[in-house]
């Protein structure tokens, strides 16, 4: 195995790991100030033990992320050294932003939430944790304005005596289509992450009748509400940044759909067992027109297919090839919608049940939402491998190659080490993390003391 | 003024505040497992840091930030070269990191001693590393004219680099054994303060000899000249006015003493690196510097009014921090972590 594939691999890995913790951050932070909202406007000391009681898991949670996230600020000039020359006038600043805007602010006011539960005003604690949950959801936002520029680069001028892509105008890399796609759709899972997170564990304590029970009962409510707004919205965006796609990276969704040949109008496909080598569908099940209507809402309008798009690119850009992994695309694609529309069964369920006052019974109901709790992260690791890999053979959308931005001075032992050191760490911190979650998810210390 | 040269003061900056903090934080943990007599006394010590060390790190993050933003191929060149030593360094911190959080959410003895460790070996990684990483910087490290570190990873481990890590490890240990004095009480206090003691030999010793080899290893003393001479003079007088407060039970005064070294230290390195970020070994000629290795005009000024109008609010709400968490953590002290 050579570097590239290597650092590949790692980069996946980390990147991938470090979203199992974010989402949940980004959604629970802003579920705890609304809590903790609750709880100042009304002096109802229910809320303050549900904002014990989360914000524990919460903490826990949260430190994974934050131990992880230097890996993934560190590894572009480890792994990446070509792709930082080229890209850094553009891409460091965001995520410099990202540091001193949103992780200040953050792990500044998460310390001084977790120590000032006594030693605070309520008023301003309830400030803290606004602002905790304001410095996520904008570090999310900063470091999707630079994961944004690696798909649909934009306000860039490409210096040839440097051989590097400049920043020219730093209004359009923030109010880059791609990133108001993104941002909101990545926050909307977030919301979504902790609404399932929370019901599932709920649902968990009101089958066992766990005292108080009030906590539960008043978590599921606000949960169910959360989260139904939150898969709608992720639906609902989710559908414009398929139709942007189309536009702007068409073999991202040819791959996707395992669209071989153009087609006006074009079936979606359902379920399919094809060939990337021989470039051909064996069997599928297909919604006549589906696709048409998906990308253009309509029933015309021509997607185009992975065979035209290759010869286009080869036109452009030289012999190669530009087709990304159609398998795994195909199938995070299928997995990410289809956990989704679930979700969005579970939680229009839930709030159902809720309007009714009538959760409490249907225990049927919350036995499967404890496995309901798998769901979101099945979607928000498809969604970004669907995402990352749909770019390749990029790094930055036909400006930049995957193959050309990897550290010419890093041996493939080296990565190979690290590859394997950092795997290793990040099981066993997930089977500690995990350990802890289900810990004190169980036994609701922080409620009693 | 120059925006290059605005960001190679600013990226100062902020190794210079991530030391002052983050070696306390470092000294902290490495202290712990031995100053902690009974499980009681080594939450006291976590907790004396405990709502501070995550904001401290954020200082290494948005330096590694600003480096990439304002200086793409410093960026990438160090971190591609130094690249074992950053991935022990991670390793490090990510246990550390975790170790905080985690330690104390169990009560099983085993468990708390697991992580009680790899809080300590967490910080001490790192606090060593660094030292080595400053100190081949400033020795130079070889770089050839495409930009790109050609050493390997056991080139940085030189006598001089290990020297500079040790007498950084030592300091940050001291710094750490002050910090816990001023915020713990009764017999943890007289430990620290008494340990600090003990530890104020070692840092002074390799202190001098890290100087006495720089100035045999590096080109440092051309560069400095008479009037920069002052700050390494001054970090010099601040590491043995440190004794003298401590033997006066002048804690505070003491911490300002071990912090002012730690700030001229870091200080004297980009003063003789300047107008270098990285020096070759190879030739003189491929060094990075301040301009060969900058982002465009444009990005520079984008930058500087963005942290002309950020890092004094963050400056502002991180001091505010620290004066909620102001007083000592007693054995009546609810704790956290």
């Amino acid at each position: 195995m050579d570097t590239l594939i290597l650092s590949r691999w790692q980069f996946a890995i980390t990147t991938i790991y470090h979203f199992f913790f974010v989402p949940l951050t980004l959604g629970l932070s802003v579920l705890l100030a609304i809590m903790e909202t609750a709880y100042v406007r009304t002096g109802n000391k229910i809320y303050k033990q549900m904002c014990k009681f989360w914000g524990k898991l919460f903490v826990i949670n949260f430190a994974v992320g934050v131990a992880t996230g230097i890996v993934l600020e560190f590894q572009f000039g480890m792994n990446w050294s070509e792709y930082s020359r080229f890209v850094g006038d553009i891409f460091g600043a965001p995520l410099a932003i990202e540091a001193l805007l949103a992780f200040f602010l953050e792990s500044t006011f998460l310390g001084i939430w977790i120590f000032g539960w006594e030693r605070l005003s309520k008023h301003v604690h309830l400030a803290a944790i606004w602002l905790v949950a304001i410095g996520s959801n904008l570090s999310a936002l900063w470091i999707l304005i630079a994961n944004s520029f690696m798909h649909e680069p934009v306000g860039y001028y490409l210096n040839p005596a440097l051989g590097r892509a400049e920043m020219t105008d730093f209004w359009a890399l923030i109010t880059n289509p791609h990133v108001w796609l993104q941002f909101p759709h990545v926050v909307t899972s977030g919301m979504t992450t902790a609404a399932v997170f929370v019901l599932g564990i709920s649902a968990y304590h009101l089958l066992r009748r766990t005292e108080p029970g009030k906590v539960f009962q008043k978590s599921f409510r606000l949960a169910a509400v959360y989260g139904l707004v939150g898969i709608i919205l992720v639906i609902f965006i989710g559908h414009k940044q398929a139709q942007h796609i189309v536009q702007q990276q068409p073999m991202k969704m040819a791959a996707a759909e395992a669209l071989w040949e153009s087609a006006d109008p074009a079936d979606l496909s359902v379920i399919a067992i094809f060939s990337q080598e021989r470039q051909e569908t064996i069997w599928s099940i297909e919604i006549p027109r589906g696709l048409s209507i998906m990308a253009f809402d309509s029933l015309d309008g021509q997607v185009r297919g992975i065979k035209d798009l290759q010869e286009e690119f080869v036109a452009n850009h030289g012999p190669g090839d530009y087709i990304p992994p159609v398998f795994l695309l195909y199938w995070s694609f299928r997995l990410m919608v289809g956990s989704g529309f679930l979700m969005f069964f579970a939680l229009a369920y839930a709030v159902y049940l809720v309007a009714r006052d009538r959760f409490a019974e249907k225990r049927w109901f919350l036995w499967l939402l404890s496995w309901v709790l798998f769901l979101p992260y099945v979607a928000n690791t498809c969604g970004w491998l669907l995402t990352e890999l749909g770019r390749q053979p990029w790094i930055v959308y036909e400006l930049m190659l995957t193959a050309d931005a990897v550290s010419p001075n890093v041996s493939a032992g080296t990565v190979l080490l690290s590859l394997i050191g950092f795997s290793l760490i990040y099981a066993v911190l997930m089977v500690a993390n995990i350990y802890l979650l289900v810990k004190h998810a169980r036994q609701p210390k922080a409620i009693t003391s | 003024m120059e925006l290059q040269v605005v960001w190679f003061v600013l990226i100062a900056v902020l190794f210079v505040g991530f030391f002052f903090l983050e070696g306390f934080d470092y000294g902290v943990g490495i202290l712990m497992p031995f100053l902690g007599k009974n499980d009681r006394e080594r939450r006291t010590i976590i907790n004396t840091i405990g709502p501070f060390w995550d904001a401290n790190e954020v200082w290494l993050i948005t330096a590694g930030g600003a480096m990439f933003a304002a200086f793409p191929n410093w960026y990438a060149t160090l971190f591609s070269g130094f690249y074992l030593a950053l991935f022990i360094m991670l390793i490090a911190l990510i246990a550390r990191a975790v170790a905080f959080e985690f330690r104390s959410k169990d009560d099983h003895p085993r468990w708390r001693q697991v992580w009680d460790w790899l809080l300590f070996g967490g910080s001490l990684v790192p606090a060593l590393l660094w030292g080595v990483a400053m100190g081949n910087l400033i020795r130079g490290v070889p770089i050839d004219s495409d930009m790109h570190y050609v050493g390997s990873f056991f080139s940085l481990l030189n006598g001089y680099a290990l020297l500079t890590g040790l007498a950084a490890l030592s300091v940050f240990t001291l710094h750490g054994a002050v910090f816990l004095s001023l915020r713990t009480s009764d017999e943890l206090e007289r430990r620290a303060h008494r340990v600090a003691k003990y530890v104020w030999i070692p840092a002074v010793v390799l202190a001098i000899a890290a100087a006495v080899a720089t100035f045999f290893q590096t080109d440092m003393v051309e560069r400095l000249g008479v009037f920069a001479a002052i700050v390494p003079l001054c970090g010099g007088a601040a590491l043995l006015l440190t004794r003298y407060f401590l033997n006066r039970h002048r804690n505070g005064r003491a911490f300002v003493m071990t912090g002012l070294s730690i700030i001229c230290s870091v200080a004297t390195i980009f003063v003789a690196l300047y107008p270098r970020v990285m020096i070759s070994t190879l030739n003189p000629e491929w060094s990075l510097t301040i301009h060969n290795a900058s982002s465009s005009e444009y990005t520079l000024r984008v930058m500087s009014i963005v942290a002309l109008v950020f890092v004094p609010v963050v400056l502002a709400y991180q001091a505010w921090s620290y004066y909620i968490f102001r007083q000592r953590i007693t054995s009546e002290s609810h704790l956290e972590y």
